[in-house]
């Protein structure tokens, strides 16, 4: 059998088949997800706010946050290798991934090894970036996915739509009609999302008691110590962490902390920012191997799939201070209405537009991923958002402004700006153009031009230019003035 | 040079690194240390807010506590749990060690912890004294866990203070809970579905 990736061979699930506006135009005809997701979005806006509220230092925290990730890009490598030697001495063995069809290698083979032919899974966005769970169908190993979001995805043989909450374009009712068609055990269920929430209990429980080999990934890793965290809700994580006798977790070389004193302002900003609550329900931490309690073999696999290509931006490399918290899906007007798999990465939303093509580089207009910077308004609020202050909007221009110069080809944009320039750069040229604009009144309707010829009808097409004015500013000054 | 998948790695993020040197982290984020008496009905309530069950409890009527919360059931305790606090209950010592079907059949476990955070409601556990193994407070369905006035500190910063992070530390907050279904968020999946706290003043 032939391994199938949704996205591209070698980087995993970081890539879409179209370009944002294309992919949007199919998710904005879709009324049931355009209402799913902006009833849960602005569900959690709300909360949000009044959890961050509730911090008197929450701007203190964002600063350390922000400080503690530039710091440890500043002092990567040492501090990788003072985490693999910690992690070492405790009994754990590290590995190496340059790119996610190694990670995924890497981890087939540790199971193979165990004898195993099924994992459980905690929810990880770097095994859904490297697209694991296809990798180790394709070879044979059954990977069961063990979070509530995950599992909806799973069985509704859907894509994830959320960093958080994959299924987060699913409403109660669908959930129920996909539990009623995959579990049939579970009995005709309810809507009502606790009954939702038992029956995903029951189905996973034996799982959970059985399973001899559990995958992972990991919020924070730990350098000082070589302790690795990991922050959930329903308790999967822990029965993954706790129960088996193999522990395979797979971690972005960013996700390092210095000390375990710096958890302190990622364990009060993550919280509030992902889910609104004070704390989460269970936070895991493990150093190595602990004799008689928990996996007695734990395996971390340390992956770049990219890292190293966002670190050589020097403005995108902030990206790889996200802390996957998803506060920036829900406040963002673009990500409301169109959903998470118009992205087509795994990583939606506006950070994601941002990562996505620095993760993967872009190789030319037609790259869907370098139509992502674009799927913004830029209107600041994912900056205000972000418990790790990332500049997201600069980061999207600064991404524009890479393409606009990589690209410069024949395309209306640029014979505009071409004009413009000419035009702007003389003083009697820019009054011809401004007499020029004077004659838009001629095809206006109602105050409004709704259609121009190519090139402009790249932008009349789905926009109304409002009817210039009779007078331009700088002819009004001439007449009364001078 | 080496073309392993680690030296790969560490040459690329040489190369790609910013050259600016350690980055100085400012710490003017609230995290003093406790002065006096840590405020227990703060803790209380957060507890609480996370739809756990908060009781306060004097240190002579803990077993009678456990005894009316287990009922008629089965409670797990770790070897070392204190016998005076599960004096008339049915318990099993995880001493040889439970399987994890015997955990499975059993109603509950009776624990201590480390410390309890009252800004966010957390109690943690580090598998130190009365606390036993991770798998005993997470398979038993209801979690009775003891907690002395003197082990709460107020903020999360006090609470990593007076940790140590290479033992296997359990945060909880409140029991188990999902906020996959329309980011609203349900009580009890996984983990164990009911959550007991007893505070005692003047615990050991």
């Amino acid at each position: 059998m032939t391994p199938v990736f949704l996205g591209t061979p070698g980087v995993g699930n970081l890539r879409g088949e179209l370009k944002f506006p294309k992919a949007a135009r199919i998710a904005l005809g879709n009324a049931q997800l355009r209402r799913n997701i902006g009833h849960a979005t602005h569900t959690i806006r709300a909360k949000r706010a009044v959890a961050v509220a509730e911090c008197a230092d929450w701007e203190e925290l964002r600063a350390a946050g922000s400080a503690i990730k530039q710091d440890v890009m500043a002092r990567l490598p040492e501090l990788l290798e003072q985490f693999e030697h910690k992690v070492t001495a405790r009994g754990g063995v590290v590995h190496w991934a340059r790119d996610g069809d190694e990670a995924n290698r890497i981890v087939a083979q540790l199971i193979r090894d165990t004898g195993s032919d099924e994992v459980v899974k905690v929810k990880s966005m770097a095994t859904q970036e490297t697209g694991l769970n296809e990798y180790l169908e394709s070879v044979g190993i059954a990977a069961f996915e063990t979070d509530l979001a995950e599992l909806i995805v799973q069985l509704g043989h859907d894509k994830p739509s959320h960093i958080l909450v994959p299924a987060i374009h699913r409403n109660r009712a669908e959930i129920r009609d996909i539990f009623n068609r995959e579990m049939p055990e579970a009995g005709t269920l309810t809507d009502e999302p606790r009954v939702l929430a038992m029956a995903a209990r029951e189905h996973l429980r034996r799982k959970f008691l059985s399973a001899k080999v559990a995958v992972s990934g990991a919020n924070f890793g730990i350098a000082e110590t070589g302790t690795l965290a990991v922050v959930e809700s329903e308790g999967n994580g822990r029965m993954c962490l706790t129960l088996p006798q193999t522990l395979i977790t797979v971690m972005g070389i960013e996700k390092l902390i210095p000390t375990f004193a710096h958890l302190e302002v990622f364990m009060q900003l993550l919280p509030r920012s992902s889910t609104a609550e004070r704390m989460n329900p269970y936070t895991s931490m493990w150093t190595g191997v602990y004799p008689g309690d928990g996996p007695q073999e734990f395996h971390l696999v340390l992956m770049d799939n990219g890292r190293t290509r966002v670190l050589a931006d020097e403005v995108g490399r902030a990206a790889l201070h996200c802390i996957r918290c998803s506060a920036c899906l829900n406040v963002c007007p673009v990500y409301e209405h169109t959903g998470g798999h118009a992205y087509g990465s795994v990583y939606p939303g506006p950070i994601g537009a941002i990562l996505s093509p620095l993760l993967t580089g872009t190789t030319g207009p037609d790259d869907p991923n370098a139509s992502l910077p674009y799927a913004s308004s830029l209107c600041g609020a994912c900056f205000e958002a972000c418990p790790v202050r990332i500049d997201i909007p600069s980061i999207l221009v600064h991404l524009r402004a890479e393409q606009v110069d990589a690209d410069s080809g024949f395309g209306g944009q640029d014979l505009a700006m071409k004009a413009a320039q000419w035009a702007m750069a003389s003083d009697r040229r820019f009054s011809l153009a401004e007499k020029a604009l004077g004659l838009g009144r001629v095809v206006a309707r109602g105050g409004k031009i709704r259609a121009l010829p190519w090139p402009v009808s790249k932008w009349t097409a789905s926009r109304d230019i409002p009817a210039p004015p009779a007078q331009s500013f700088r002819q009004w000054w001439s007449q009364t003035h001078e | 040079m080496s073309d392993d998948a680690r030296a790969v790695v560490l040459r690329r993020i040489r190369a790609a690194m910013p050259t600016t040197g350690p980055v100085a982290v400012p710490r003017s984020y609230e995290h003093g240390a406790l002065t006096g008496a840590a405020d227990v009905a703060w803790f209380a309530e957060t507890v609480s807010e996370y739809r756990a069950r908060v009781r306060y409890v004097a240190p002579t009527d803990i077993a009678a506590t456990v005894a009316e919360l287990v009922g008629a059931g089965t409670a797990v305790i770790p070897a070392d749990l204190p016998p005076d606090w599960v004096r008339g209950v049915c318990t099993v010592a995880d001493d040889p060690p439970l399987s994890i079907d015997e955990l499975d059949r059993s109603d509950a476990v009776v624990t201590g912890c480390a410390l309890g955070i009252a800004a966010t409601g957390t109690i943690v556990l580090d598998a130190g004294a009365a606390q036993g193994r991770r798998a005993l407070t997470l398979v038993p369905d209801h979690h009775i866990c003891v907690i002395g006035t003197h082990q709460i500190v107020e903020t999360v910063p006090q609470g990593f203070a007076a940790l140590d992070p290479v033992r296997p530390l359990t945060f909880i907050s409140g029991p188990s809970a999902t906020s996959d279904i329309e980011l609203e968020r349900v009580e009890g999946v996984h983990g164990p579905r009911t959550l007991d706290v007893l505070i005692v003043d003047g615990l050991g």
